[in-house]
Parts: structure tokens; C-alpha cells; sequence
């Protein structure tokens, strides 16, 4: 026990501002009032993956780590879709996992946002459209935002999950139109 | 291996490590493999290929590796409707490579259990994707199959099934539970979910441009990826890539092996209910992804390993990075060893969970981390060491428990040991180019790529075709030998446990499924 709080003792804090604009604290203000103001409580997260390399998950499971600490955003990952107001779509979606996509889509309670994630997710990749793949994950239920990259880093998956977020406070129809692009930097 | 006694000649085969191929009948293709076994040798991969195109009808090839190296055989199928035989009463790993071969080729064995492995519905039943003449329907909707799943009956059995879509940010598949109580009596895994088509894409693309694939077919594995392809093509175009490029791979490899160990250490930890092993190992991951970006240009290293060399170079500063990292980390994984050992919880969760026995192992031809984990003993870095592994005397890490708490503990010697490699990679780093230009490709050659991922080893075979094209290229994950092993872990320990036993061995489902 000694142990691990010297350990802990000696990491410290190390998680960093949320990203841009300059001010960190206003976004990170701005996120937790914006993800009030739509939902009225913490924004969960079901994350689905339906076809990916698992290059994407890596960076997804990355977000839970001290350094971006998305929890302490107010952003949680749930296990079940019915918990979920935004599901997080790793893609290209196959033919295989159409079906559990669309099932989970459907279990997701209304007001949901879809965030697309990486070039397989934004336009199906270097994977496309073939006889196993769909390609992109607008193909086969509605998205709110794609964040494009390969896979997208932490920091684009923040920015792209804000950006849905706001997309919503902004009063834009539930997945209406073209999905907004966060392209990774 | 030596065919001789079955009277059965062979021919050299391209390949990184010694390797030979040979034609065999029905009969000597079962006596070889009885042979293979017999000597101790394990099954790597088995796939068909179409050649009706070269009035060959179909190839099914399988490879197996043993102390001499890799044998490459070759049964001739005359029609689709040629059978060939089961293998799997031999290498039980060879069932779900022959049901994943029919279901893609057309082409099946005389096995019993003929039920499909990958195929979900995706395409027509009685069309096969690897077929020369098969044609992508547009408006073909994937339906819902049902699996004859194994049930088990009796008072008290239920069935919990889960996945595709699962609790974790993890990837998709299926385990059917049949359950007493929390008691796991038997779990069914049902893999395919994450199939994308990767053996059709690749011929559908340019061979230079081929190697960005190779590193997407397991995004966790994209540098053992991209080095095998590189590999296999190199020996095709007749090059080799110069001294630094192969010492600069190697250390982007072992930063995978040390990442991805990381990753999966704090997961553990999570798993087995300390939190905080998760958040201290997540954040050394990120210390060593954020350093990848740096050193290689991208998180984990995807595209850093091109055919002929790496994208780009190590600067000097980088490489002293790198080298304070190394320090840094061994200083940190260390403590954290401590703490893992010293913590009473944890080690009740490790010890004794999801246990695989060496006699296990070995029956059922386990490979890679795992294997060494219930007392095997290959490591392609020490038994075929390629350059550089030679000259760094790779230390296998060998436990033989097969428990929980042994793949942790492999784990743990093997992320030392990655650190070691990596400040030995920098102290004699070769100079000079990291790039040689590629000629044009020979067509009709086959040639192997093998590395050792940090799963265990990755193989690539890759078939050119005319005018820089790829001909048919398979791409083989370990997972396909340990998936098994999973099943047999799970039997007899609680539901709970599943997760921790799962991630104890964290295989693969999109470089499985492809």
C-alpha cells in the first residue's frame, strides 16, 4: 500500500488542458455546460466497433488515461447503448457487422449523436466498399460529426466528440445534412 | 524438415528464416504433417488459392514450422469440388483454418465439422470471395445466420451469450457461454464480425502501394505487419534493405512489443479491480506513443516500415530520446512489478485463473507470448534471428504456469527485455541509408514474410503477379493458433474472470478475421 501511494505521490497530476482554443479552462467550461445544456447530465458514450483494425480503439482507450482524463470531462464510456447518448463508430463497417450496428443505433435513446471515427469511419479507407464492407459509417446510420485520421489521435477524438456536442447545442437537426469533418492535426 | 523418409523431394522457398517447399499427394500431405508432429512442429497457417487461371485448378498450402525451419507444402486440388484432408485431428488449429478456407475459396476439407467460420451472411452461401470469377453483388444485404453453437444440457445450464457489440472499447466478436451458477462450463467463440475483405483488396492493389494495407490489417500489430510484407516482397524483388534500415525496424517492433505490453499490463491491473495499475500503465503507454510521433512520425509507427527500407530516418537527438525513455521506464515498470507482486488482491485474481497446461499448450499448438506462458519455448528472435537479433542475443522469457499470473509475468520480463533491445538497437546502430529503391517485381514468385510480433509471429505470403501486381496475398495472425486456448482457459473458472482471462491473452479479431 506504502507503494502505490509513493507512486501516485510521485506521478502527480499530469493530465492537460483540453484542447484548443488557447484558453483550455473556457473549453473545458464550455464543454461540461454545453454537454449540460443538451443532455442536462454527463455525456456517455458507447463505443462500437464495426469493422476497424483496432488502430482506432487504441486511441479511443487512450482518452482514459491521465494525460487526457476524458472522465474528468464529464465524458464517461458505458456499456450498453441504452446508457448512451453518443455512440462512437469505428468503420469501415463490414457486411458482417451491419446488422449489430444498426440494432445498437436503434437501442441508443433519442436525443443520440453519432461520431464517426478515422478514415475507415469518414469514407471507408484504404478497406472501401466491396463484397465485406460497407465503407463509411454514414452508409448505414446517420453521423453528426467524422473525425478523420488514420487512426485519429486523443486529441482529434476530443475535438471531434466536442464538435458533435456543440453541433446539437446549436439547434441542428438530429443527424440531418452532411456529417461536420474534424480532421486530426 | 526432413521429407526424405516419405519420399518426398523439396525445393528451397523464399522466406526470412530457412524455409523449403514441396508438392505433395493427399497421403503424403497427412505423413508429413504426422511427421511435423511427431518432431515437435506446429502448424503456422494453411490457405487455398485459385490457380484455375494457370489450369492448376486450386493450391492449398500449409505451412509448418519446426527446429530446421519452415516447410511449404503444396496439394494440388484438380475442381472445386476436390476435397483434401483434414488435418485438424493432427494440429487441432487447423479446424477454423479450413472452415475460414472454404468459406473464402470454395474449397473444403474432409473434416466433419463443416460449419462456416468467417462467413456471416455477407455474401451468397454458395459464392466464394477468393474465387477468380466471383463478382461482388451491389445490392446484397447481409443477413442473419443461425450458428450451431455446442450447448450444453442438464439442470441448472444456461446460456449467456455476448457480442458482438461488448461492454469495452474493445473489438467485436461472439462468445456463447454454457453456465452453471457463475461456474463457465464451456464458451463458444464465433469470430468473422471484423471480416473486411483484406485478401481481395490486396489484389486489387498496386504491389508498391500494397505495404499501407499490410499495416491496417491489425492496427496493434502494424509494424510486425509492414515487416513481413516488406519482407516477403524484398525477397521477390531480389533486394535488401540497408543495415540501419533493418536495425531502425527492430526498434520500431520492440516499441510496439513495449506499448502494447504496457497497454495490456494496465488493463490487467483494471481487470483485476486495481484501477490504479491502469492509470499508471496507460500513462507510460502514451509516454511511449507520444515519443513514436516524435521518432517515426505517427503514433504507432503505421506506415514507418516501407518495402525497402523505413520512411525516414533517426536523428540523433531522437535517438537520445529514446534512449532517456528506455532508462526512465525500466525505473518505472520495476516499481510497478513491485506493486503488482506485493498486491495480495491482484495476485488472488492472477494466480491460478484461466489456466492453460504446458501439455495444453502443446496439443493444441499455441505460439507466441502465450505458448511461452504455459511453457513453450520459440521466439523467432532467438531461433531464427534475423538481423538484428542476432547480434542482440534476445533473453526468451519463459514461464511455465499457463496461468493469468504467468502471462503477466511474461509480460512484465518481456517489456525489460524490449528495453534492453532498444538502448542495445542504439548503441551500435549502423550508419548510412535507410531506404534502397525498389526494382520491379518478378512475376509468378511466392515468397514469406515472418516476424515476431509481440503476439507472437506474424506471417505474410505474398504472390506477385504480371506488371508489379499482387497475385493472392495471406496475411496470418497468431491469434489463429491461441483462440482455441482461450476456450479451454475459460472452462471451470467463474464468469468474472472471463474478462481478466481474455485479456491475458488479448488476441487479435481484426487480423483474424481480415
Amino acid at each position: 500500500m506504502l507503494h502505490i501511494l509513493r507512486q501516485i505521490a510521485t506521478t502527480g497530476v499530469i493530465t492537460e488542458p483540453a484542447p484548443e482554443p488557447a484558453d483550455a479552462t473556457a473549453i473545458v467550461a464550455r464543454l461540461q455546460q454545453q454537454v449540460l445544456d443538451t443532455l442536462g447530465r454527463a455525456l456517455t458514450i458507447r463505443h462500437v466497433d464495426a469493422g476497424s483494425c483496432n488502430g482506432c480503439e487504441l486511441e479511443i482507450q487512450a482518452l482514459a488515461n491521465p494525460y487526457y482524463n476524458v472522465e474528468g470531462l464529464g465524458v464517461r464510456f458505458v456499456a450498453s447503448p441504452r446508457h448512451a447518448d453518443m455512440l462512437l463508430v469505428t468503420g469501415p463497417v463490414s457486411k458482417h457487422m451491419a446488422i449489430a450496428l444498426q440494432r445498437t443505433y436503434d437501442a441508443t435513446p433519442d436525443p443520440k449523436l453519432v461520431v464517426a471515427v478515422g478514415d475507415c469511419g469518414c469514407t471507408g479507407g484504404i478497406f472501401g466498399e466491396s463484397y465485406a464492407s460497407m465503407g463509411r459509417v454514414a452508409n448505414v446510420i446517420p453521423v453528426d460529426v467524422e473525425v478523420a485520421g488514420c487512426p485519429p489521435p486523443p486529441v482529434a477524438l476530443l475535438r471531434g466528440i466536442l464538435a458533435a456536442v456543440g453541433k446539437r447545442a446549436g439547434g441542428s437537426p438530429p443527424a440531418g445534412g452532411l456529417p461536420a469533418r474534424v480532421e486530426p492535426r | 524438415m526432413n521429407l526424405g523418409p516419405l519420399g518426398i523431394t523439396t525445393a528451397s522457398q523464399l522466406a526470412p528464416i530457412p524455409a523449403v517447399r514441396a508438392s505433395v499427394g493427399s497421403g503424403q500431405l497427412l505423413g508429413a504433417c504426422r511427421l511435423a508432429w511427431e518432431h515437435g512442429g506446429q502448424l503456422l497457417a494453411l490457405w487455398v488459392s485459385d490457380d484455375r487461371d494457370l489450369r492448376r485448378g486450386f493450391c492449398l498450402r500449409v505451412l509448418l514450422q519446426d527446429d530446421d525451419g519452415l516447410t511449404l507444402l503444396e496439394h494440388t486440388l484438380r475442381d472445386a469440388f476436390s476435397q483434401y484432408p483434414d488435418l485438424s485431428a493432427i494440429f487441432p488449429a487447423a479446424n477454423r483454418m479450413q472452415r475460414a478456407a472454404f468459406d473464402l475459396t470454395g474449397i473444403a476439407s474432409q473434416a466433419e465439422d463443416q460449419r462456416p467460420w468467417i462467413w456471416m451472411a455477407g455474401w451468397p452461401i454458395d459464392q466464394f470471395p477468393l474465387q477468380l470469377d466471383f463478382e461482388t453483388l451491389a445490392n446484397w444485404r447481409p443477413g442473419e445466420v443461425q450458428y450451431p453453437f455446442v450447448h450444453v444440457e442438464g439442470e441448472g445450464v444456461h446460456e449467456i451469450g455476448v457480442g458482438p457489440v461488448h461492454a469495452g472499447t474493445i473489438e467485436p466478436g461472439h462468445f456463447r457461454f454454457q453456465v452453471v451458477g457463475e461456474k463457465v462450463l464451456r464458451v463458444e467463440e464465433r469470430f468473422g464480425y471484423a471480416h473486411k475483405g483484406v485478401e481481395k483488396r490486396f489484389e486489387t492493389l498496386p504491389l508498391v502501394e500494397a505495404h499501407v494495407l499490410a499495416g491496417r490489417i491489425c492496427g496493434d500489430s502494424t509494424v510486425a505487419y509492414a515487416w513481413a510484407f516488406a519482407q516477403a516482397l524484398e525477397s521477390i524483388a531480389g533486394v535488401e534493405p540497408p543495415p540501419r534500415a533493418r536495425w531502425l525496424r527492430a526498434l520500431a517492433l520492440e516499441r510496439e512489443r513495449i506499448a502494447n505490453h504496457l497497454g495490456d499490463l494496465g488493463a490487467l491491473g483494471n481487470d483485476g479491480g486495481l484501477a490504479f495499475g491502469l492509470m499508471q500503465f496507460s500513462r507510460l503507454r502514451e509516454d511511449v506513443l507520444r515519443l513514436n510521433q516524435v521518432a517515426f512520425g505517427h503514433r504507432l509507427a503505421m506506415d514507418y516500415v516501407t518495402p525497402g527500407g523505413t520512411r525516414n530516418d533517426l536523428c540523433a537527438p531522437h535517438a537520445l530520446l529514446i534512449r532517456e525513455q528506455c532508462v526512465a521506464l525500466e525505473r518505472e515498470v520495476r516499481a510497478l512489478r513491485d506493486i503488482y507482486d506485493e498486491h495480495a488482491g491482484l495476485q488472488d485474481r492472477f494466480r491460478s485463473c484461466g489456466r492453460v497446461t504446458p501439455v495444453v499448450c502443446a496439443k493444441l499448438g499455441m505460439v507466441g507470448l502465450a505458448a511461452r506462458a504455459s511453457g513453450g519455448n520459440r521466439d523467432l528472435r532467438v531461433d531464427f534471428p534475423i538481423t538484428p537479433y542476432a547480434a542482440l542475443g534476445v533473453r526468451k522469457a519463459l514461464q511455465g504456469d499457463g496461468d493469468v499470473a504467468a502471462r503477466v509475468a511474461a509480460r512484465f520480463d518481456e517489456v525489460l527485455e524490449s528495453l534492453r533491445l532498444s538502448q542495445s538497437i542504439l548503441d551500435v546502430l549502423p550508419t548510412g541509408d535507410t531506404t534502397v529503391e525498389m526494382p520491379e517485381a518478378m512475376p509468378a514468385r511466392l515468397a514469406l514474410g515472418l516476424v515476431e510480433g509481440w503476439r507472437g509471429p506474424v506471417m505474410i505470403a505474398l504472390e506477385t503477379g504480371d506488371g508489379n501486381t499482387i497475385r493472392r496475398c495471406h496475411p496470418h495472425d497468431p491469434s489463429w493458433s491461441n483462440w482455441p486456448a482461450v476456450e479451454h482457459a475459460a472452462m471451470d473458472n467463474i464468469v468474472p474472470d472471463f474478462p481478466l482471462i481474455n485479456k491475458s491473452f488479448n488476441l487479435a479479431y481484426s487480423g483474424h478475421d481480415l
